[in-house]
């Protein structure tokens, strides 16, 4: 076993015993505990707690690989994923605790008056949740297969097990509690490596600094430094880059935002907090700490490109000895290699590694010997070499005598974890940052996961279908929904529609087409009613998933996509959106919607009317059960 | 409480938030998306400031929000005698 091994297994083997232990020593005995963790948790414990659900795969491993190689264009995950924290504290969170119930299709089924806009809500949230998972999936089988050396896919079964253990045995008490733990760990996991690398780059130990910093090696700042190395090999400019187009980028923050602010998992937490005042802090806590992560991400995209960029670009560009020799690549590319994460193609067989932009060349190679392999498509596919050679030429690249991108592979998601072993930090660094993956990973799929259930046993079971079901067998319901969840998405995320960050965005993009318009209108338009709520969150999913399924397959299943070229709705047709961001075009949807029906239909009765004052006002909010059964104060 | 309170207090609670969301666009859809070129062209340390404010800026300020609403409502609250216990 190597020194790094030793330190991977002890760290990641205590942090899981200390979560395993808090697990179990806080279990669930009722279904109170369960769902909301008897309402008493402190506003701060709660806040810590939601930073740990909510930061999840993709905003620990995915995010800063996303913006390393997004540049600016990342910016819509930053904003995205904390900008909806403003729209949570002050538009829902205090008017839901006050609600004070279980779940939010709880909430919808009462304000809506009707069984059946608490069965759509189901529907949507499973949608959002499972497609969440599966995003949480591949997050966790990139961090297992680079610990235990193993591929991807073995990864990923050994994650769905540990998931499934310790999803189940908690409930929301042990997850909150659990969490904080997690929290601890994933946010020292996250803020030590990117120190040690800013103190490197630029001498400034705090990240956020380092960033605006001075570059040593080249005394130009950072980004400066950033933009120069990356544009001398054909890249696009760092800070400038933008994603699709700024209309683009506007359309996937505000989904990603109003998704915030539409998913269960995440609101449910207002509901742990004792008191309405608690739930507006609790928000502004948990984007705290939240914060720190998210403000340090940008640091580490940006260094992590840079590092990567120099440690294969040794010398100037176009001098022979300016590339790295394959044999005298560093140990984490090889550890890399053999999760298939990362791979090389020496297409001038120079021995040399040249990564640079190369318009597309040595992707088309590689699809070509992919045709040849499958003996199918070789006549498109030489076609496609044959054009990417001719642009290719006329470069100056061609110049020195390179023939592609030798990169042919280099996973966003592997960015955070390789990037403390890019650095050359100590092997106890590179081991809490896997550790601190796996925290995150785990937190946010058994925060989803108690949502999927409770969503199931309660809002389903208990709420519509078998009103005499009794506590006992709610519970087990929701553990048995559980790991029906687990499997689900542990199978989907096999074969994941994109990078974890891209596929959590989907979700995000289903609960903000879906959840949020009908939670805002429920408290701030009295007026509006059942019919206009039902039909709002049918055709803002439905506008939404049809997007989705149309560009990444039905269901996500592979070579289902784009079934009807023959319509010319190819990729990205509506107005240049990508089908991640489309979650905003189905809020409005929702919105027009279910204002429009609304409008033509009978106005809600008089006591729902009421019922509406009565959540505006914060005072005589009672515990989120009406019952407390064990409670336990944090 | 008479219904003209509770108006009242709903329509001060959302001149708040109208106000506090007027910001919220403005530094993140504003800054960091629509004026992000004119901005990069100031310089806030080695930051670009449309760029900054995407990547940093935007962030501090919906914490601030959220706080400060918070203080907002509570002292409301207490003007209308609304507030829990």
């Amino acid at each position: 076993m190597t020194e790094l091994e030793i330190w991977s297994y002890s760290i990641v083997g205590l942090t899981f015993a200390i979560y395993i232990g808090i697990a179990i020593w806080s279990r669930a005995a009722s279904t109170s505990e369960f769902y909301v963790a008897g309402g008493g948790v402190h506003p701060v414990a709660n806040g810590m707690a939601t930073a740990a659900d909510w930061m999840s795969a993709a905003s620990f491993i995915s995010m800063a690989g996303m913006i390393a190689f997004g540049g600016y264009g990342g910016s819509v995950f930053l904003m995205g994923w904390t900008g909806g924290y403003v729209l949570l504290a002050l538009l829902l969170a205090p008017y839901l605790r006050k609600f004070g119930k279980f779940t939010v299709p709880e909430f919808i089924g009462d304000r809506y008056y009707a069984n059946g806009a608490r069965v759509v809500a189901v529907i949507c949230l499973i949608l959002a949740s499972v497609t969440y998972v599966i995003g949480q999936m591949t997050g966790i089988g990139v961090a297992f297969s680079r610990f235990l050396g193993v591929s991807y896919e073995i990864g990923i079964f050994v994650g769905m097990g540990i998931v499934a253990i310790y999803a189940i045995l908690g409930g929301m008490k042990g997850i909150t509690y659990t969490q904080i733990a997690q929290y601890v760990v994933l946010i020292f996991a996250y803020t030590i490596p990117a120190i040690f690398i800013s103190l490197n780059l630029t001498g400034n130990p705090i990240p956020q600094l380092g960033l605006g910093g001075t570059h040593v090696g080249s005394g130009m700042s950072l980004l400066d430094r950033l933009d120069q190395v990356v544009t001398d090999l054909g890249f696009k400019q760092y800070t400038t880059q933008v994603m699709g187009s700024t209309l683009n980028m506007f359309v996937y923050t505000l989904s990603l935002m109003i998704g915030t602010a539409g998913l269960p998992h995440v609101i449910i937490r207002f509901f742990t907090v004792p008191r309405v005042r608690d739930a507006r802090y609790s928000a502004g806590w948990a984007l705290v700490f939240i914060a720190i992560l998210y403000t340090t991400a940008p640091a580490v995209g940006a260094m992590a490109r840079l590092n990567l960029m120099d440690t294969i670009q040794i010398g100037p560009v176009g001098e022979e000895t300016g590339n790295l020799v394959y044999d005298e690549r560093p140990d984490w590319f090889k550890r890399w290699e053999t999760t298939g994460l990362l791979k090389f193609q020496d297409w001038n067989q120079d021995g040399r590694i040249q990564y640079y932009s190369d318009g597309g060349l040595g992707e088309a190679r590689m699809k070509l010997a992919d045709a040849k392999a499958k003996n199918a498509g070789v006549e498109t596919a030489e076609q496609a070499v044959a054009k990417a050679e001719t642009a290719h030429s006329a470069t100056k690249f061609a110049k020195f005598g390179w023939q592609g991108n030798e990169m042919v592979t280099v996973n966003n998601d592997i960015m955070v974890l390789a990037n403390p072993e890019i650095a050359g930090l100590p092997n106890w660094v590179i081991a809490l940052v896997v550790a601190g993956g796996l925290a995150a990973a785990l937190s946010t799929a058994a925060g989803l996961l108690l949502a999927i259930s409770s969503a199931i046993s309660h809002d389903l079971l208990k709420g519509v279908f078998m009103p005499q079901i009794t506590e006992k067998n709610e519970l087990l319901a929701g553990r048995l929904s559980m790991i029906g969840a687990i499997l689900l998405a542990g199978y989907l995320g096999l074969n994941p529609p994109g990078f974890a960050a891209g596929t959590v965005a989907i979700a995000f993009g289903l609960a903000a087409s879906s959840i949020f318009p009908v939670l805002m209108l429920g408290i701030f338009a009295k007026r509006m009613n059942k019919q206009g709520a039902i039909a709002g969150m049918i055709a803002g999913i439905t506008v939404t998933l049809l997007y989705v399924f149309q560009h990444k397959g039905i269901l996500f299943i592979k070579g289902t996509e784009f079934l009807m070229p023959e319509l010319g709705m190819g990729t990205n047709w509506f107005f240049g959106i990508t089908p991640e961001a489309f979650g905003a075009v189905g809020a409005l949807a929702n919105f027009l919607v279910a204002g429009l029906v609304s409008a033509l239909t009978a106005p809600p009765p008089e006591h729902i009317q009421h019922l509406v004052e009565d959540v505006r006002i914060p005072r005589g909010a009672g515990a989120a059960v009406g019952h407390y059964i064990g409670l336990s104060r944090a | 409480m008479t219904p003209d309170k509770r108006a009242d207090y709903w329509r001060a609670n959302l001149r708040y938030l109208t106000v506090l969301l007027i910001v919220w666009f403005v530094v993140s859809y504003g800054f960091g998306i629509l004026l992000v070129e004119p901005l990069n062209a100031i310089h806030l340390g080695g930051y670009p400031l449309g760029f900054w404010f995407a990547q940093q800026g935007s962030i501090y300020i919906f914490v601030a929000l959220i706080f400060i609403y918070a203080a907002l409502m509570n002292r409301l609250d207490h003007q209308f005698d609304v507030g829990e216990e």
